[in-house]
């Protein structure tokens, strides 16, 4: 690394509040500025390169063999998850001394892209465990409810996250879940739809409202054990990631301790804003990874079947077809990967993240159907499993934010760079 | 540590970057060799040896004191010795060659890793490596630094069980006829087959863990090794295409077939 030792700089508002500490870098070579470090949007470090590596290998070799078994089934496969927990990828973030692996987000979202280049229900479970699930009990629990929690979550208990309910997705603060005083417990009464990994977990964040008068400054986030008495109801038979659970909830007196509140009474809404921009980053990763795949199963099929006495992959119609796909997968690459590295800047990121899952969403459902396409009757058989590809693509555009609410957070940014 | 009258294990790893084995190899156009702007990885070989000398410490917890890899190569080879250290070894010695010197030949390594040995203060009990490496194929090196040292060797393992009590090793090694199991006093040079183990993933938390791990540096110079090549490689080509073959009506007429290509021989 060297420095351009003459070159100062004003701080402007788009000074990065925090330099990331050279020790995580340490291998990357850098035009190293004051308070800058410039880099190509997809450099990463050493660690990464090889934690890439690692996640590729047990995706491919461990994870690969399960995927069309565990679709058709609608089940994780409980080695899967095993797994994910022996491979350190349950604690990604987590510090050392809970059991994690102290490593960066931008390695999260490494990981959640190298599984769902393999399968993306796989990838989303590892997603909503790692930047829904541990986040919130590494940025809003306390000291004693993070000892207690993250280890758990770091070595063998899933996570799941509860906000949506049958009458509350978008709108997602006017859930309907209460939550009672008694004593030194609450009682939780209500239920939750569409919680993913909520048919293997044994951790539930549940997001209840404590004082309805107060509208959505009552809601508070708790967390519970399945033992307390969360009934897993209605398993959803979907289209696509069908190998991940996707249930209904139901709180029936759910008996809770009051020191099991995160964040504090009636700052569930913050908490869930927050955590949930994260988490969008998150999705963007997954919907990049699944595009990804389905280019890379498809793609080489159209170098080897041959037509008319040629590879299909080189007729002019499909190479300008097979160029425009790479073209959107790198721009959702670049967009994700860079909301990323300004989150871990302590940036602001909640537009680029929002822009980020709302175009990688987009570009999965396309790249995945050219897929299908390009392999012809081949790719639309299940067994070679690039269909899966186009079937899992389509969640992106619906969960943890729909598409029209991306494209809303991203107007309210622009109303309000361009309207003073 | 607790004092004892068995000395502690020291492990030693040898490790090459070799070029991955799910690569399509292509000769290069001057065909003097392969094209190596390709991806490289650890020797399949040389991560069953990693893994051997992890799952030995996983045995004999404290009796193994260290368990250290060294690679001889550019400098991109120390993403090798991470690899390893992300799998287990407790520290890594590169000896750097600069990018644009020829690959080093097995003698060549092996005279390094005799050096190297030799260096080392608290002497090295067993020494576990890949068989060959996947790029050339050589399977010289083990044997080779065995001759150099004058220590026991068994190659092609199956099996391993270190016994750090007795200073001995009992091998069970793949040969043509099946399996022959040997015991081999301390110090051992073991390389490793296929079926000794599957090696394990490198997890995140030991991936960062690695980066504290040591690192030394040394060049052949400072071992006082001459890593010439003593062998030119004159021509690279690609195998001939195959010819396509022919359809036999009848076992007669195979054994016709056969006698004229002049492949059978004269009954006794």
């Amino acid at each position: 690394m060297f420095r351009a030792a003459s070159w100062s700089l004003r701080a402007t508002k788009y000074c990065p509040k925090r330099l990331v500490e050279p020790a995580r870098m340490f291998s990357v070579s850098a035009i190293r500025t004051e308070g800058f470090r410039l880099n190509s949007l997809d450099t990463f470090t050493e660690e990464e390169n090889m934690f890439r590596d690692s996640v590729k290998r047990f995706a491919v070799d461990v994870v690969g063999p399960k995927v069309r078994e565990m679709d058709e089934k609608e089940s994780m496969d409980p080695t899967i998850i095993q797994g994910l927990f022996e491979q350190g990828l349950m604690g990604i973030e987590t510090s050392s001394e809970h059991g994690g692996a102290e490593a960066s987000f931008v390695s999260a979202i490494i990981a959640i892209e190298e599984l769902a280049k393999i399968d993306p229900s796989v990838s989303v479970m590892c997603d909503v465990h790692n930047t829904l699930v541990n986040t919130i009990l590494r940025k809003f629990g306390t000291k004693e409810q993070q000892g207690k929690w993250l280890p758990l979550l770091s070595e063998s208990k899933l996570g799941s996250f509860c906000l949506s309910e049958p009458a509350s997705g978008s709108d997602a603060f006017a859930l309907q879940t209460r939550a009672k005083k008694d004593g030194d417990h609450w009682v939780i009464n209500g239920s939750k739809m569409w919680i993913t990994n909520s048919y293997e977990a044994e951790i539930f964040l549940i997001f209840a409202n404590v004082d309805p008068s107060k509208g959505y400054k009552g809601i508070t986030c708790f967390i519970a054990t399945k033992d307390m008495g969360v009934q897993i109801a209605k398993k959803e038979e979907k289209l696509g990631i069908r190998a991940s659970s996707t249930c209904t909830l139901n709180f029936d007196d759910l008996r809770i301790p009051a020191e099991n509140i995160i964040g504090g009474e009636g700052k569930g809404y913050k908490l869930a804003i927050e955590i949930l921009n994260e988490g969008r980053i998150g999705i963007a990763a997954q919907m990049l990874g699944l595009a990804q795949g389905a280019f890379d199963k498809a793609v080489p099929y159209t170098y080897q079947r041959t037509q008319f006495g040629q590879p299909i992959g080189t007729f002019q119609g499909m190479q300008f077809q097979i160029a425009e796909a790479a073209v959107e997968l790198e721009t959702a690459r670049l967009l994700t990967y860079n909301a990323a590295r300004r989150k871990e800047e302590g940036r602001s990121f909640t537009k680029e993240a929002a822009m980020a899952k709302y175009w990688a969403s987009q570009v999965a459902q396309h790249v995945s159907g050219s897929a299908i396409e390009w392999c012809g009757g081949v790719g639309f058989t299940r067994e070679t499993g690039i269909e899966k590809f186009w079937r899992d693509s389509k969640i992106g555009a619906i969960y943890e934010g729909t598409s029209n609410i991306q494209l809303q957070t991203i107007a309210k940014f622009i109303q309000q760079e361009y309207s003073r | 540590m607790r004092p004892s009258a068995v000395r502690l294990l020291n492990i030693l790893v040898p490790i090459k970057r070799a070029v991955d084995y799910a690569v399509k190899i292509r000769v290069n156009p001057e065909q003097t060799g392969i094209d190596l702007n390709v991806k490289h990885s650890m020797n399949p070989f040389d991560e069953i040896a990693v893994e051997e000398a992890v799952r030995i410490r996983e045995r004999l917890k404290d009796a193994v004191k260290s368990i250290k890899v060294v690679t001889i190569g550019p400098p991109k080879s120390a993403e090798t010795l991470r690899t390893a250290l992300a799998m287990g070894a407790d520290s890594a010695v590169h000896v750097e060659i600069p990018e644009s010197a020829p690959a080093p030949e097995p003698l060549g390594v092996a005279k390094t890793l005799k050096a190297l040995i030799e260096r080392q203060k608290e002497g090295v009990d067993v020494v576990i490596l890949g068989k060959q490496a996947i790029d050339d194929d050589a399977g010289q090196t083990g044997q080779m630094l065995a001759g150099l040292m004058g220590w026991s060797q068994a190659t092609f393992a199956s099996k391993v069980e270190v016994d750090p009590e007795q200073k001995v090793a009992n091998i069970t090694r793949e040969i043509d006829g099946g399996l022959e199991e040997l015991r081999c006093k301390f110090p051992v040079i073991i390389t490793t087959d296929l079926r000794l183990n599957e090696p394990r993933y490198a997890s995140l938390p030991n991936i960062m863990k690695a980066k504290k791990k040591p690192v030394e540096k040394l060049t052949a110079v400072e071992l006082g090794v001459d890593l010439t090549p003593r062998l030119e490689t004159i021509k690279v080509t690609e195998p001939p295409k195959r010819v396509g073959g022919g359809k036999v009506a009848n076992v007669d007429e195979l054994l016709a077939k056969l006698k004229e290509a002049g492949v059978t021989g004269k009954r006794a």
